[in-house]
């Protein structure tokens, strides 16, 4: 069922099995039927763990969604709550139970704390005076969730903001357990590098955590070799940056959720002949995106202006593996056909979904019509003259136009906070002009995002200090001039031309090492350092000649599929004697990530 | 080597053996006269208590508490109440039941630990007798009170105490009684004269031993098995009789001829016991008594204790200890007289062998010849475990290794672990620790109670040494101990603290397994804060630390502990515990030095008391987030006054933040409001609440011209963008005539590509080429494009010669449209 998981250099279905094995433990628990209540947030993570048959194996025969008021009525022995540990659901939790009444036939309460079960949240149910009515409370420790062969994600949406603009480090608490609970099933990772405030605080958790369980020291050979620890305020450019990956662009035309996309269904309408054309379908399409789909896996980080070409390449083998049933004349030859065939029907309508996919997105992305206002290549453009540093220190007069023009007001933040990034922060009155656009044409509340992003370091005014940015981007070859969309042979192709800045962070320290930008680290933001685990004698690696090294890429704060994309990339070039797995607290993009940072005051006049 | 069957007795067709355990460390005066004795189980500790009873003030009765070898290990005198029994539990507490249904708990060193009592009723009617037994349950306390009602408690550590049922009739103490453990309940049965009852739970059930005839009259003493499996019940007449404890077999009856009650009767069996027996006690003599009817007796010469085992019987006296027990089968066999069991062939082999002799092959080759090699290594080394003289083990030992060297395939397994246990169980027997236990005990108790019993006993090298020896992980063995033995020491109260830290830290160092905070809280426990927080630094899990901190009221030390733990739930804790702990001031000034506390507090006000969050920005003089409450908070009014005067204390604090842009902005979103209302009031315009933007289109949609430029004038809206937005609006609004006196008003700052753009967008293309001439030539093809008049186009683009712009017009133009197709393309080739 979750086969593609192992597909990779480490096999990540040993962490899903074990999620799935803990749940076991819980539900059986709980003995007899049951009712989950779910804390919407949770359906999706849960979804990568497991499906609504695992529950049904293990008697849950309702589900709801956490909502207050009386809990819908279900015959069932046990309610069990699936939660995150916050205050606010406590508060739903004791309205469920203080309005169940109390004549009916007695349920049982449960409640599953993800990813932690905490004091706080406890003590609140004391005072609500429904604490003693829960049979069982328990944790069910989720933090790294195996998205894809070589993906894990804790799909922890406020983690940047609130590490960087609230001072909260919970997530990096989780972040800390999660690589514990990684290294008991993977081995201790004898090396830990990292860049950033966070990254430092969670090298220091994961050292002290290890004290801790000094002596039951896991006797594992160790699967990772390395451990880089990412910050996301490193790189804060990447991010804003227009993905132009095939799986970057559906996710940031689309939004990828949980692995799964939404996609308008016109294109995807199954046209009979003889059937009225206007019967299409309303509800959207509902597909899964992750490598266990072949011709997934072979695209979804090519350029997208590669992809064309593959997916006819693919065509023709398929049409002519069909071709094959001509040939095939003994009864011998048929069966074996016939044998093929699930799989070849699989390939053609995955090729015939992705076709529609392409077909959408190029639609969007393709030369502008004269009039478009959302002209995506003149978006790609101004980008592109950021990114290679020109004119940064002026007013765009491209962002100018859009606020004039009302576009959406986070297309206009990325392109602000990507100038300002550029540029090592904008001159006072530049960046006043584009604040006071912004407040007089999307209204005064966005303040207050405003400050956000100020406060995130996304957008600032400029200090004393030089501009580094160039320095950055020419020490690092931030900008490759002739990115081949084609056949790439530099990871600047994800962003035709930009290179992420995270990714050759970490393409150098593979080789040749930080050592050599010494420079450069010290002008991004936070500490670097190196720090080492001992192992225990007789599980140092005899490596082969040859054989790869394995590094575990941990992105706090979110990353992007283009920078997975690059990492891939990375992986799979022939020299590079580094295989990478990534971990994230959340997959990104532009809007999503500008979305967690904005602050909306609800307003009671409107 | 033949003096080894000196000691064995037979008993029907096996053999009982009486070894002598300790010549006894201990002086007793009067050896056990007037004395109440408890002796453990297992080897375990012995309790003495002198005239228990005797209650003058002069002469109090003293509390000796011995190991079982007689060494002394604490006494002391009693100063409470009368006491009716003694007793140990499990864990080697003393249980000392009092008259008025007082339960004492002692440790093994005489240190009083805790109380607790049978029965409100007890007190009046007095304790008359009480047996302590133990159950899977743990340690348990039966009682019978003054007015014959039984009280039991089956778990003295989870006390729940049953008043059992009344039995009809009992108008005196039963003749005998004993509790029994029985299909996971507890019941007591009860001999009043010739009668019977099993007492339960809920009721009283009378019963008859099968078989016992009732001319043997009345029963005066019963005992049951080690293992609650077999009843023993002797009458008033002599006779004995047998049979399953659930009285639904009998066994055997036997006349002992002794009419007097026995001081003790125990079972003596072993496991797989070939002839179980029954050992009654009195004065002078001692009785086995089998089942077979056979009997062996010996002549007691000093009042003694019999100690049930699960494999015997220790027979504790003033001046020695004896251990009774069935000889296990195969010491039998290997030391039976004669006997040609394979095992006493390879002894006696390998005992020519020492001399040298040729008999040693013969020898050998006789159980060669047999095939029985490998039996009788076994049976040495199955034979060397049961016996008590290391001298024995260690001829049986050598014989099975000699015999081992004949054979090629023979797992060295069982002789490699008997040797190791014989070495630990001798060390344990050695008088000096006194815990005489056999090898079957040893097998059953486990080595982790060992441990812990050397560990209670505080022998902690020996126990340290134990774990080396057999090689038990660190956090089983070696952690176990040294946890409890830094328990202790940090009870010592003739040590510093300072030094009572180093000793601790220097020993458990960072051994896997072991609590400092354990320790801590036992620190904590006698009274001891300063060590506790000294041991708590060493405790590497932040998290454990902070509970106890608090429970110290050291709440600043538990709040920086809290932060180091980078758990964020235990900081939240530590910080509500504060909040309910301290007034306002100080719990501010706390967090203020936490600053990773601070913002987690601030992150709970947001979302729990936003009214604090004021309260905490004015105390750091944070007027940057000062000014975005009051922005927050104005949204959450309705009136208008209100969230104007808000915004006006947000302005305060943008100012005192020295943010300039954001108090000119807010200045100018109070001027918008009170601009929008005055326009609401005049025209019923609607705009409250929306942006500068929208409320300058809606003025020009409604034809407020004039107001709208006010707003342009009064908020400097640039140029550009006011020249957009009346474009579109008028666009929108279909005003095309006023579009056009607007696009003349003056030169567009945005040029006229977007008024030919915006007119398309409406699909008012008559409009769309008005403006097409006035675009700026390096628009003008894509202004000609955009109106569809792609000769206009083909012509400017000719003109201009730019590649770009002719391949654009191209990639537009009809392929029918041969003409200018050929025009552009020679222009495109005449550049070249």
């Amino acid at each position: 069922m979750a086969a593609h998981l192992s597909y990779g250099r480490v096999n990540l279905n040993i962490l899903r099995e074990a999620a799935r094995k803990e749940l076991r433990e819980f539900l059986d628990k709980c003995a007899g039927s049951k009712a989950i209540v779910w804390d919407e947030y949770l359906t999706g993570p849960f979804g990568l763990i497991a499906q609504y048959s695992l529950l049904k194996e293990h008697e849950v025969e309702k589900m709801f969604t956490l909502k207050s008021g009386r809990l819908p009525p279900a015959d069932v022995k046990n309610i069990i709550f699936f939660v995150r540990p916050r205050l606010e659901l406590m508060d739903i939790i004791a309205d469920n139970v203080l309005s169940e009444d109390k004549m009916h036939s007695p349920r049982e309460f449960h409640i599953l704390f993800v990813p932690r079960r905490s004091m706080l949240c406890e003590q609140r149910l004391k005072e609500q005076c429904v604490l003693g009515s829960f049979n069982n409370i328990d944790e069910y420790i989720l933090d790294l969730i195996p998205y894809d062969g070589d993906l894990l994600s804790m799909e922890y949406e406020s983690a940047f903001r609130e590490c960087y603009l609230e001072n909260d480090q919970t997530s990096l608490f989780h972040t800390a357990k999660g690589l514990m609970t990684l290294q008991a099933l993977y081995g201790t990772i004898p090396q830990i590098f990292g860049k950033g405030d966070c990254a430092r605080h969670v090298a220091n958790m994961m050292l002290r955590m290890k004290r801790e369980f000094a002596g039951t020291q896991n006797q594992i050979l160790p699967v990772f070799d390395t451990l880089l620890l990412l910050d996301r305020n490193v790189d804060l450019l990447t991010p804003l940056a227009t993905q132009l990956t095939y799986e970057g662009l559906i996710d940031e035309i689309y939004g990828i959720n949980n692995g799964y996309v939404k996609l308008p269904p016109e294109k995807f309408s199954q046209k009979k002949q003889g059937e009225a054309s206007k019967d299409l379908p309303i509800e959207s399409k509902k597909l899964q995106l992750n490598s266990a789909e072949e011709l997934y896996g072979e695209i979804r980080d090519k350029n997208f202006n590669a992809v064309g070409a593959a997916l006819s390449k693919k065509a023709k083998v398929i049409s002519a593996a069909f071709e094959e049933r001509h040939n095939a004349k003994t009864v011998g030859e048929i069966k074996q056909f016939v044998s093929q065939l699930p799989h070849m029907q699989a390939a053609r309508s995955s090729l015939a979904n992705h076709t529609s996919i392409a077909e959408l997105i190029k639609d969007i992305t393709s030369l502008p019509e004269v009039y478009s206002s959302e002209a995506f290549f003149d978006k790609l453009t101004v980008e592109q003259e950021f990114m290679t540093g020109v004119d940064t220190d002026k007013v765009n007069t491209y962002i100018e136009d859009c606020i004039a023009q009302k576009d959406p007001l986070i297309k206009i933040l990325r392109l602000v906070c990507m100038q300002s990034v550029c540029n090592n922060g904008l001159k006072q009155k530049v960046l006043d002009f584009y604040k006071r656009e912004i407040l007089q044409t999307y209204g005064f509340e966005h303040i207050l995002t405003l400050n956000n992003l100020e406060k995130g370091g996304l957008l600032k005014p400029q200090t004393g200090s030089r501009n580094n940015h160039p320095t950055i981007r020419k020490t690092l070859k931030l900008w490759m001039e002739d990115a081949n969309e084609q056949n790439p042979n530099d990871i600047s192709y994800v962003y035709s031309g930009y290179a992420p800045l995270s990714i050759r962070l970490t393409q150098v320290l593979a080789r040749p090492g930080w050592r050599s930008i010494e420079e450069v680290l010290k002008m991004l933001p936070g500490p670097h350092f190196e720090e080492r685990q001992t192992l225990p004698s007789g599980l140092h690696k005899k490596r082969q000649q040859g054989e790869n090294r394995t590094t575990l890429v941990f992105f706090l704060g979110g990353v992007t599929y283009a920078e997975i994309a690059a990492l891939r990339f990375l992986s799979q070039m022939e020299d590079s004697g580094m295989e990478y797995v990534v971990a994230t607290t959340k997959l990104i993009n532009g809007t999503t990530w500008m979305k967690s940072l904005m602050d909306r005051p609800e307003s009671q006049t409107a | 080597m033949a003096f080894i069957t000196a000691n064995w007795s037979p008993l029907g067709d096996t053999f009982y053996r009486k070894t002598e355990l300790y010549e006894m460390c201990w002086t007793l005066r009067d050896g056990f006269k007037d004395s109440l004795v408890a002796a453990a189980p297992y080897g375990g500790p012995i309790a003495v208590l002198r005239e228990p009873i005797r209650r003058s003030p002069s002469s109090r009765p003293q509390l000796d508490i011995f190991s079982a070898s007689g060494v002394s290990i604490a006494s002391l005198t009693w100063k409470s109440g009368p006491v009716v029994h003694l007793g140990w539990t499990v864990n080697d507490e003393l249980l000392c039941i009092q008259e008025d249904g007082t339960v004492l708990i002692y440790d093994l060193f005489g240190t009083f630990k805790r109380h607790f009592s049978m029965g409100q009723e007890v007190v009046q009617t007095h304790v008359l007798e009480a047996k302590v037994f133990h159950s899977p349950y743990g340690t348990g306390i039966a009682i019978v009170t003054g007015s014959f009602r039984f009280t039991l408690t089956t778990n003295i550590e989870d006390l729940k105490l049953r008043r059992l049922p009344e039995v009809p009739g009992l108008q005196e103490k039963p003749s005998s009684w004993l509790v029994l453990s029985q299909d996971r309940q507890t019941k007591v049965l009860l001999s009043v004269g010739s009668e019977m009852f099993v007492l339960d739970n809920t009721s009283c059930t009378a019963v008859v031993p099968p078989g016992l005839s009732p001319q043997t009259g009345s029963i005066i003493h019963m005992s049951v098995s080690f293992s609650y499996k077999y009843l023993a019940l002797f009458t008033d007449t002599g006779h004995l009789w047998t049979g399953s404890a659930h009285l639904q077999d009998k066994l055997s009856e036997l006349d002992t001829k002794q009419t007097v009650t026995p001081k003790q009767m125990v079972w003596c069996r072993r496991p797989q016991s070939q002839q179980p027996s029954v050992v009654l006690m009195w004065d002078s003599l001692l009785l086995v008594a089998g089942l077979s009817n056979d009997t062996i007796q010996f002549a007691l010469d000093e009042s003694s204790v019999l100690v049930g085992e699960m494999d015997g019987v220790r027979i504790v006296g003033a001046t020695r200890q004896e251990l009774l027990q069935e000889v296990p089968l195969v010491c039998q066999d290997i030391f039976k007289i004669a006997s040609m069991a394979p095992g006493a062939l390879l002894l006696e082999a390998h005992r020519e062998y020492q001399k040298s002799s040729q008999k040693a092959d013969e020898y050998l080759r006789e159980i060669k010849e047999q095939s029985m090699l490998g039996e009788a290594v076994r049976q040495c080394v199955d034979a060397a475990a049961h016996e008590y003289d290391p001298s024995t083990q260690k001829s049986l030992m050598r014989a099975a290794s000699f015999g081992k060297c004949f054979l090629t395939d023979f797992s060295p397994d069982s002789f490699v672990s008997v040797c190791r246990e014989l070495r630990v169980l001798n060390a344990l027997r050695d008088a000096a620790v006194g815990q005489p236990i056999t090898h079957d005990q040893y097998k059953q108790l486990t080595l982790q109670v060992l441990i812990d019993r050397l560990v209670y006993r505080q022998f902690y090298p020996l126990a340290i040494e134990i774990c080396h020896y057999l090689k038990i992980p660190d956090f089983l063995g070696v952690s176990r101990v040294l946890k409890h033995w830094a328990s202790c020491k940090v009870q010592q109260k003739d040590l510093s603290d300072e030094a009572i830290a180093r000793a601790v830290c220097g020993k458990v160092g960072d051994s896997p397994g072991v609590s400092y905070s354990h320790i801590a809280a036992k620190a904590f426990e006698c009274g001891r804060t300063e060590l506790a927080i000294k041991l708590l630094d060493s405790e590497p899990r932040s998290g454990d630390q902070v509970p106890l901190l608090l429970r110290m009221k050291r709440s600043q030390l538990a709040l920086s502990k809290a932060v180091e733990s980078g758990d964020t739930d235990l900081v939240y804790t530590v910080v509500s515990y504060l909040k309910n702990e301290m007034n306002r001031g100080d719990f501010f000034m706390t967090l203020r030095n936490q600053p990773v506390a601070l913002s987690l507090y601030r992150q709970f006000c947001k979302l729990q008391e936003p009214d604090t969050l004021k309260d905490l920005y004015n105390q750091d003089d944070d007027h940057q987030e000062l000014a975005n409450f009051y922005v927050t908070a104005s949204y959450k009014e309705q009136r208008l006054e209100t969230r104007v005067s808000l915004l006006q204390s947000a302005v305060d604090e943008f100012n005192k933040a020295r943010n300039d842009f954001c108090a000119k902005a807010t200045e100018d979103e109070m001027k918008l409001l009170r601009f929008q209302r005055k326009l609401d009031e005049e025209k019923g315009a609607g705009l409250q609440g929306l942006s500068l933007q929208a409320t300058a289109e809606v003025l020009l949609s409604l034809g407020l011209h004039k107001q709208a430029e006010q707003l342009y004038r009064d908020f400097r809206i640039p140029d550009k963008r006011y020249w957009w937005l009346k474009l579109t609006s008028l666009a929108d609004k279909g005003d095309w005539e006023e579009l056009d006196k607007f696009s003349k008003s003056k030169k567009s700052p945005i040029g006229y590509l977007p008024f030919v753009e915006v007119c398309m967008k409406h699909n008012n293309k008559y409009e769309a080429k008005k403006y097409v001439s006035r675009v700026t030539p390096e628009q003008k093809v894509k202004a000609h494009l955009a109106v569809g008049d792609v000769h206009g186009a083909a012509d400017v683009a000719i003109e201009r010669r730019l590649d770009a712009e002719i391949s654009a017009v191209l990639s537009r133009v009809s392929s029918s449209d041969r003409p200018i197709i050929e025009r552009l393309q020679r222009a495109a080739a005449a550049k070249k």
